[in-house]
């Protein structure tokens, strides 16, 4: 539980971060640290240097512009919770940041920390699976958007480049006659997700426009479960289409197995769930 | 007409009075061991066992030795001299493997340790630790307690390859004859799960040496100062004067801390060889593998009754998963569930085996409840399944079963002789309180809509007040000492060693209560052996019952020594003195004189009354003459999600009868967290070994403690049924949130699964237990 020696350096600037990062070897960004730090007791981890993203004004800010909506980097799962702006237009992501870890953890952790980190169980990546979102990158040599699945390579694992930070976070307002559900059962010690659905649904006249299903912690990577959307995408809303569609949540993927629960389990609570949030999803369609 | 008033002076005893240990708790500014700090201090870390079982090879420290800010490096080979880790068990024909206080030619468990560093800080110490070369041999390990006891297991301990460390077997009344003429018997394989018992504060100790003085201090985060420094002094060779253990303030122990390890003397051994203090603080990992866990429990349990469900004898198997060595009472553990397997019903029949075994684990050992809640899970889950069998109500059959309130002493099948006791009452008043008649119509409705609801019951009793000596293995009496100083301060030091349960607060409420003076004015002296008199420590709910009455009755001397000066200062006999409210009065001569007045003519004594000393200090010691006995009701009302195997807690009613009261508050408190802990157990508490004997649980995010999340609001009430074995009338409460809660909970889940045949289900009930149960019932 002790860390290994390491340098730390807390910029004000973005610039002056990546240019941190880009002078070490071994330099990794802090972005809360509430799995980077914990890796580094347990000498999993052993950074150089550590860059305190923290005092960077320009990475904190959730602002809306146009359609889209824009969360920095560092801003806590808290303030992506408890957002009105997220809460009015993209109430999903707002869900499912109130239900990552705990009130110390939400209070520390940050969006774009949690997304470089990529647990496979975490929270945020079934939301921004199923709200499409752009992750915006930056570095020295520049910046690119890049989407969340191709932003997602591998359990622990994301296509940022050396040197290279999340800035960005870009979602797109619901449109009208959206509902919305994160449902998730948590792993009690952890309080990861052991299966954590987050599900977006669009009606008119009877029948479902828009569908979008993003699972995480069911396998060892978060997915859109594109055959539940394929299964409900221009059917009419009935009992036995959400629940139909649900029955395909698993499909295609290798569940992870665990003490908690077996890749059966997971596989059975990952179709419940999904079921159970499209019904809720429906029921706030407005 | 006219009236009087009379002024009744207000106790403190029996009052909700806040916790005064909180202010500096919650701010912060306690002193734990890790805030304990001293010039020139270094700090030590410990290499372990990454294997179960393994041979060492060869050890190589040089490149440790010569890391940056290493001042030594200690292995097996240079502890020879140390004695080994204590065990205080007498269990008859227990084999004792040597404990040495560091792993010499072999491990036998993940966590078992290898070798100490002591270096500046305690970064420097981690990474020299990372320098150390050890070369094992990989052996097979079993840390499966059935496991263990199948023909051609790994040998834990290569001299008893049937890795069997006790067996113990006991026969009460006729069991034969009850089962043979049984109109019913049920049966039942039950696990009451290996648990970690997770103080919010790990263990740590800081050794000092003063070689002048030829003086060890010890600050250790320990339940019991003076027994450790008794067992330290003689595993060290020093004497028992020539060390001094301090157990500062003390985050949680739950029995965890009701012992002497390996640290302790080896911090003691190092402070010695490298002349410095010393201090180690245990990270959580060491915690989890290195700290004694509790319950491993597997039973094998029988209830022999008649068609109308009067339970008349019972079976019991009791396979104790003891884990590698035995730490200070562990093979103890399992004998204390066979003195409480009636639990409080009536019936005088019983035969009762325990199998004590070795496996590749940290040892198990006390842990809240310490055998009592394994105990009361069976016969709670017993009853049940009875009840279920013959068509019974849980809640009818267990008014059945009770010894009548006049049945006092009541002797048990197992030779106890419970104290005192009205059984119904608690359980009547937790029915009243959810309103069980309309619960179960409600439960019926739920049921017809397709929910699965449960209401649980569970009726306990325990084995509290620790306790009469010669059924203890260290003595199991308490002692006080009171001295009132010149000023008319109080100050009471108590041999037993609170570390949470709040008796700076009711101590110094009987203080205050016995002078008359505030609260104020009283300080709880305790856990330093060079400041109290020789004690027992806190465990085993006997700190307010059998400490508190030593308090109790040195306060009472004082009180009596305090009327003769008193007596003397106002011209009158010491009988016609009364006292209330802080003033000695004579009523005859209406003459009054202040207990601040007699606390200083009691120093200064210009006018000593004949015949008695100066001062104001009484100790006396407490010796109980039985243990006391409380009982309970606990009642959980659950919904379990039947797509899923989720359990919801609906509402959780605890009603107990902990004997009298000091504070009411502090009750409650006991009562929250030891059901947070039983609830902890039942639904996903387990210390899983895997079939390697790796700790696959080995840190938080693995292993899941109760959270504020997962606790329900605890609705407490109680019942009051006074204790005759001690004057205050108190019985103990430690333990009883956790005794209650878990069987309780389990009891309610069953229920709502009855429809489905299900007749039991083993802890922790996780979502995907349950779901399975479930699934194999719908499926067959």
């Amino acid at each position: 539980m002790i860390a290994q020696p390491f340098d730390y350096a807390a910029p004000e600037s973005l610039s002056e971060a990546l240019q941190l990062l880009a002078s070490a070897e071994n330099a990794r960004p802090l972005a809360g640290g509430q799995s980077l730090i914990p890796m580094m007791k347990l000498r999993l981890s052993a950074p150089s240097l550590l860059v305190d993203l923290g005092r960077i004004a320009d990475l904190h800010y959730i602002a809306q512009t146009n359609g889209s909506i824009r969360i920095g980097a560092m801003s806590t799962h808290h303030q992506v919770a408890t957002s009105e702006t997220l809460r009015q237009n993209c109430p999903l992501l707002a869900e499912a940041a109130g239900r990552i870890g705990d009130v110390q953890v939400r209070n520390l952790g940050t969006i774009g920390g949690s997304l470089a980190h990529h647990d496979p169980a975490a929270d945020y990546p079934a939301a921004l699976q199923a709200l499409r979102a752009q992750l915006r990158l930056v570095s020295q040599a520049g910046e690119r958007t890049v989407s969340i699945e191709d932003f997602l390579v591998d359990p622990f694992t994301t296509s940022l480049r050396p040197g290279e930070i999340v800035a960005e976070v870009i979602v797109a307002a619901d449109g009208p006659g959206t509902g919305s559900a994160y449902l998730k059962l948590q792993q009690p010690a952890s309080g990861f997700a052991v299966v954590g659905v987050a599900a977006q649904l669009g009606a008119s006249n009877g029948a479902i426009s828009l569908a979008r299903v993003g699972l995480t912690g069911v396998a060892g990577k978060s997915y859109r479960a594109r055959a539940v959307e394929q299964a409900l995408e221009g059917k009419p809303v009935t009992a036995a289409t959400l629940s139909g569609a649900a029955r395909l949540a698993a499909e295609g993927v290798e569940p992870l197995n665990d003490l908690f629960a077996k890749a059966d389990y997971r596989a059975h609570v990952a179709r419940v769930y999904t079921r159970r949030a499209l019904e809720q999803a429906f029921a706030r369609t407005k | 007409m006219a009236t009087t008033t009379t002024t009744k002076v207000q106790t403190l005893t029996g009052q909700r009075v806040r916790r005064r240990e909180d202010p500096r708790l919650i701010t912060g500014t306690a002193t734990y061991v890790d805030d304990v700090k001293m010039p020139g201090m270094l700090y030590a870390a410990i290499l372990r066992s990454p294997h179960a079982a393994a041979r060492i090879r060869s050890l190589n420290v040089e490149a440790a030795a010569k890391s940056p800010g290493v001042h030594a490096v200690f292995i097996g080979a240079d502890i020879e001299g140390v004695g080994p880790v204590p065990c205080a068990a007498a269990v008859p024909g227990l084999r004792v493997p040597k404990h040495t206080i560091l792993a010499t030619h072999r491990v036998y468990f993940v966590g078992h340790p290898v070798a100490v560093v002591v270096a500046t800080d305690r970064y420097k110490a981690a990474d020299a630790l990372d320098l150390i070369e050890v070369d094992y041999e990989d052996l097979p390990a079993v840390a499966d307690p059935e496991k263990a006891l199948e023909r051609g297991a790994p040998a834990v301990h290569p001299e008893w390859p049937d890795n069997i460390a006790f067996t113990q077997q006991t026969e009460y009344g006729d069991p034969k004859k009850a089962f043979a003429e049984a109109g019913v018997v049920v049966r039942q394989r039950i696990v009451s799960q290996r648990l970690i018992p997770t103080a919010m504060e790990t263990r740590g100790v800081v050794a000092e040496w003063r070689a002048g003085e030829k003086q060890l201090t010890l600050y250790s985060s320990t339940q019991i100062p003076h027994l450790m420094r008794t067992q330290v002094a003689l595993m060290l060779g020093i004497a028992e004067n020539r060390l001094r253990v301090i157990a500062p303030e003390v985050g949680g122990g739950f029995g965890s801390k009701l012992n002497v390890y390996a640290e302790e003397a080896l911090m003691g051994f190092v402070a010695m060889r490298v002349n410095k203090p010393i201090k180690w603080i245990e990270s959580r990992r060491e915690n989890f593998q290195a700290t004694i866990h509790g319950r491993g429990h597997v039973d094998y349990v029988e209830l022999a009754a008649t068609k109308d469900g009067v339970i008349t004898g019972m079976k019991i198997k009791i396979i104790q998963d003891l884990g590698a060595y035995h730490q200070l009472l562990g093979p103890l553990i399992p004998t204390l569930s066979v003195l409480m397997l009636p639990g409080i019903y009536n019936f005088h029949n019983a035969e009762a085996q325990i199998v004590g075994v070795f496996t590749n684990a940290v040892p198990t050992d006390a842990y809240r409840g310490a055998g009592r809640p394994e105990a009361t899970h069976c016969i709670e889950r017993m009853v049940d399944i009875l009840a279920a069998e013959i068509k019974m109500d849980p809640a009818e059959i267990r008014f059945k079963n009770f010894p009548g309130k006049d049945a006092f002493p009541f002797q048990t099948a197992t030779g106890l002789f419970y104290d005192s006791g009205d059984y119904a009452k608690p359980l009547e008043r937790a029915l009243e309180i959810v309103d069980y008649t309309t619960a179960r119509s409600q439960q019926r409705k739920a049921r017809s809509e397709g929910r699965r609801q449960g209401i649980g019951i569970c009726t306990y009793g325990e084995i509290c007040a620790l306790g009469p000596s010669p059924a203890t293995p260290a003595g199991g009496w308490e002692s006080a000492t009171v001295r009132i100083e010149p000023t008319a301060k109080v100050t009471v030091m108590t041999g037993a060693s609170p570390h949470g349960q709040g008796q700076e607060t009711s101590f110094a409420q009987l203080a205050a209560d016995a002078f008359g003076v505030s609260m104020d004015d009283v300080v709880v002296l305790h856990g330093d052996t060079a400041v109290v008199q020789y004690g027992i420590g806190t465990f085993g709910s006997r700190a307010t019952a059998v400490g508190g009455t030593a308090v109790y009755l040195a306060l009472q001397d004082l009180r009596t020594k305090c009327g003769r000066f008193a007596a003397h200062m106002m011209g009158v006999a010491a009988e016609d003195v009364s006292f209330e409210g802080g003033v000695f009065s004579s009523p005859k001569t209406s003459k009054t004189v202040q207990f601040g007045e007699v606390a200083l003519e009691a120093h200064i004594c210009r006018n000593l009354p004949p015949g008695l000393e100066p001062g104001l200090v009484a100790t006396r010691f407490f010796e109980p003459s039985n243990f006391a006995f409380p009982f309970g009701a606990h009642i959980a009302q659950v919904e379990v999600d039947g797509e899923t195997g989720e359990v919801k807690i609906l509402r959780y009613v605890a009603v107990d009868d902990c004997g009298k009261v000091i504070n009411p508050l502090l009750v409650d408190g006991q009562v929250h967290g030891g059901v947070a802990q039983g609830l902890g157990q039942a639904l996903f508490e387990e210390a899983v070994y895997d079939e390697y004997g790796q700790l696959v649980t080995g840190e938080l995010m693995s292993y899941a403690v109760p959270k504020a999340i997962h606790v329900p609001e605890i609705e407490c009430d109680r019942t009051e049924t006074p204790s005759p074995v001690n004057p205050l009338g108190a019985k103990g409460v430690g333990e009883a949130g956790t005794i209650g809660c878990s069987p309780a909970i389990v009891n309610a889940v069953v229920d709502a699964l009855s429809p489905l045949g299900i007749r039991h289900l083993d802890m922790p009930m996780t979502p995907q237990r349950v779901w399975r149960a479930i699934a194999e019932r719908s499926q067959a």
